[in-house]
């Protein structure tokens, strides 16, 4: 019996088989080229690969088509605002500004992140508040949010169809011409999966290229010690180059809690408050800081953890001697936290022609 | 073509496939699986306990818990009847509050009968400088990872949460368990480092019968770190325990009490 079920397996199998001749899509066979990230031998030394969705692969055709999608307005309603209109390349794919503008001239409520290393967020929580699943999910937001781009996504699809460039563009990167919003999603996030930073002054340090000055590996000194900085514990330690553990946080800003952060999106009070830690690297294109951009200079951030914390039901254990608004650092200290922390900044990343906007 | 010849190959796999009811029974090795689960004195911890629940401990402070993560490896099962050591020479992180790693099965198999089932809080010193760390733990969400200042490695626990200290504030605390570093003076620095001691341990599980499907709970008494036999003094003792020697080895101590063999299910 058992060898009978098995000849009827084959029997559906061979159904399969020869009905998929029956559904031959418009270009069967095509492949675009695979493209490998170009990743620092010492991430992949030292951190879990890249996370790369299977139905979305690296391409270079795909690549291409979300670096021109990144870069053209027409996927806003008006079509004057575009991606890097908030996420600029100069500023490390974030904004100067504390608050983004949208196409309406409304400005949004919280500090556009910077887009780097965001294909080692293992944990896939996107944004500062962790709505978004996937960067692919995390790109939808955006091109209909009506303090952004305020579109359809009809007529994105609509307008590109209509375009005499972006057919062939997406024939060329997902082998239709059928233009949709996931392969509008698809193709943004594998040129932003690609936005990889680590060629700081820090990382050729630990490449023994170069030496730290004094300041700053005391700096470093600071940042690892538990009774001064204790700052590895959210934002890593040389053995892990990401210097954002990607995870959430109330980091002692408010006494009263008004944006609700992860809680918005979890509904569970214990998340109230709390962001997704951002990494430290390009700290010095990537003024303001904070979720709400309300710090305009790493001076001030260092002030905050130094003296500044405030108490709140959901802040951080991790935040030390609140009751004394944090651990006191001497001026001295903070002058080389900051040395420290500027040295985790990657001019070739902004200056990498391969982000940039084209010609 | 391809698709034929595709076809002949699956009919004559299928075809060529033995009767089970023919196949010779030979007893095949057991892989052996572990659920870790979270106490207060008995009181389950559960996810909404995190942040809400106030537990007393031995000294008499009112705390909550924010986060119990822990690593545990070597999981090694030692023969009852001949001594036959069988060790996955592997790791777990668990992270209780999300329930991730809170079921593990050790990359090991091994034969039915008596064990007696054992592995080590935290990493002994050789996995602990393995060379070249571990990508996963570089990984996690909340870093794993100790400053080569303090003698490198990994965290064996992280204990966070709130206590309410002598002045009736809330306080933050951080039970952070390391091999103990001893500095020559504190704040630490690149060369301020005089002694590292290993003080991971060995928790043993006493005997459990291995059949084909075999699951161990493994309890874990969080009070028990703050109890046996070192009744621990949060008032003292709340924050920036990774370099303070002494703490690390009380740590060892009280550990030693925590984990207990739970329930056995076959």
């Amino acid at each position: 019996m058992k060898n009978l079920s098995g000849i009827w397996s084959i029997f559906f199998m061979a159904g399969c088989l020869f009905s998929c001749s029956d559904d031959t899509p418009q270009n069967e066979g095509y492949i675009p080229t695979p493209l490998d990230l170009n990743t620092p031998e010492f991430f992949d030394n030292s951190i879990l690969p890249p996370v790369i969705p299977q139905d979305n692969p690296q391409t270079v055709e795909g690549v291409a088509l979300g670096k021109k999608l990144f870069f053209d307005p027409i996927l806003s309603g008006d079509k004057t605002l575009n991606c890097a209109g908030c996420h600029q390349p100069e500023h490390a794919f974030s904004d100067p500004r504390q608050f983004s503008v949208g196409i309406s001239g409304e400005e949004g409520f919280r500090n556009a992140m910077p887009l780097h290393n965001l294909a080692y967020n293992f944990r896939e929580k996107f944004n500062w508040d962790g709505s978004a699943n996937s960067l692919e999910e995390q790109m939808f937001g955006p091109v209909t949010n009506p303090i952004e781009m305020n579109n359809t996504w009809s007529n994105v699809e609509a307008t590109l169809q209509e375009s005499s460039t972006y057919p062939r563009l997406f024939l060329e990167a997902f082998g239709t011409e059928r233009i949709d919003s996931t392969l509008v999603t698809k193709a943004i996030s594998q040129f932003i999966r690609t936005l990889i930073s680590g060629n700081s002054k820090f990382d050729r340090y630990l490449n023994n290229e170069i030496s730290l000055t004094p300041q700053e590996e005391n700096g470093l000194n600071v940042f690892l010690d538990e009774s001064r900085g204790d700052c590895f514990h959210c934002h890593g330690l040389p053995s892990t180059p990401l210097w954002t553990d990607n995870a959430f946080h109330n980091n002692g800003l408010d006494e009263v809690i008004t944006d609700r952060g992860l809680g918005n999106v979890t509904g569970d009070p214990r998340d109230f408050g709390l962001f997704r830690s951002p990494s430290l690297r390009n700290l010095a294109y990537t003024a303001p800081y904070m979720h709400d951009g309300r710090f305009g200079t790493l001076e001030e951030v260092i002030d905050h953890y130094s003296e500044g914390l405030v108490y709140s039901e959901t802040i951080d254990p991790l935040m030390k001697k609140v009751s004394e608004g944090g651990v006191g650092l001497t001026e001295s200290d903070k002058a080389d936290l900051k040395a420290f922390l500027l040295s985790l900044s990657d001019p070739s990343f902004i200056s990498n022609p391969d982000f940039q906007r084209p010609n | 073509m391809k698709k034929i010849v595709l076809l002949l190959l699956l009919v004559l796999t299928a075809l060529s496939c033995k009767n089970d009811d023919d196949a010779i029974l030979i007893q095949a090795d057991s892989s052996v699986d572990f659920t870790f689960t979270q106490n207060w004195n008995g009181q389950t911890i559960e996810n909404s306990d995190y942040q809400n629940t106030t537990y007393v401990n031995a000294n008499g402070e009112s705390m909550t818990l924010s986060k119990v993560n822990y690593l545990l490896s070597d999981f090694t099962f030692t023969s009852v009847t001949d001594g036959t050591v069988y060790a996955s020479e592997d790791y777990n992180l668990v992270l209780a509050r999300d329930g991730e790693n809170t079921t593990f099965t050790p990359d090991i198999e091994i034969p039915e009968g008596d064990y007696t089932v054992s592995f080590t809080f935290g990493f002994d010193d050789e996995d602990n400088d393995k060379e070249g760390g571990y990508n996963d733990l570089n990984s996690v969400d909340g870093f794993w990872s100790v400053p080569a200042m303090l003698g490198g490695g990994y965290h064996y626990q992280r204990i966070e949460g709130t206590y309410i200290n002598n002045a009736a504030e809330v306080t933050n605390f951080q039970f952070h368990t390391v091999r103990a570093n001893r500095h020559e003076t504190l704040p630490p620095g690149p060369d301020t480092l005089v002694e590292l001691r290993d003080t991971s341990f060995e928790v043993n599980l006493g005997t459990v019968s291995v059949g084909t499907t075999t699951n161990i709970e493994v309890k874990a008494n969080i009070a028990e770190w703050f109890n046996n036999p070192i009744t621990w003094d949060l008032n003292e003792r709340f924050m920036v325990l990774m370099p303070n020697f002494q703490a690390q080895l009380d740590m060892k101590e009280n550990g030693n009490t925590v984990f207990e063999l739970g329930a056995v299910t076959q």
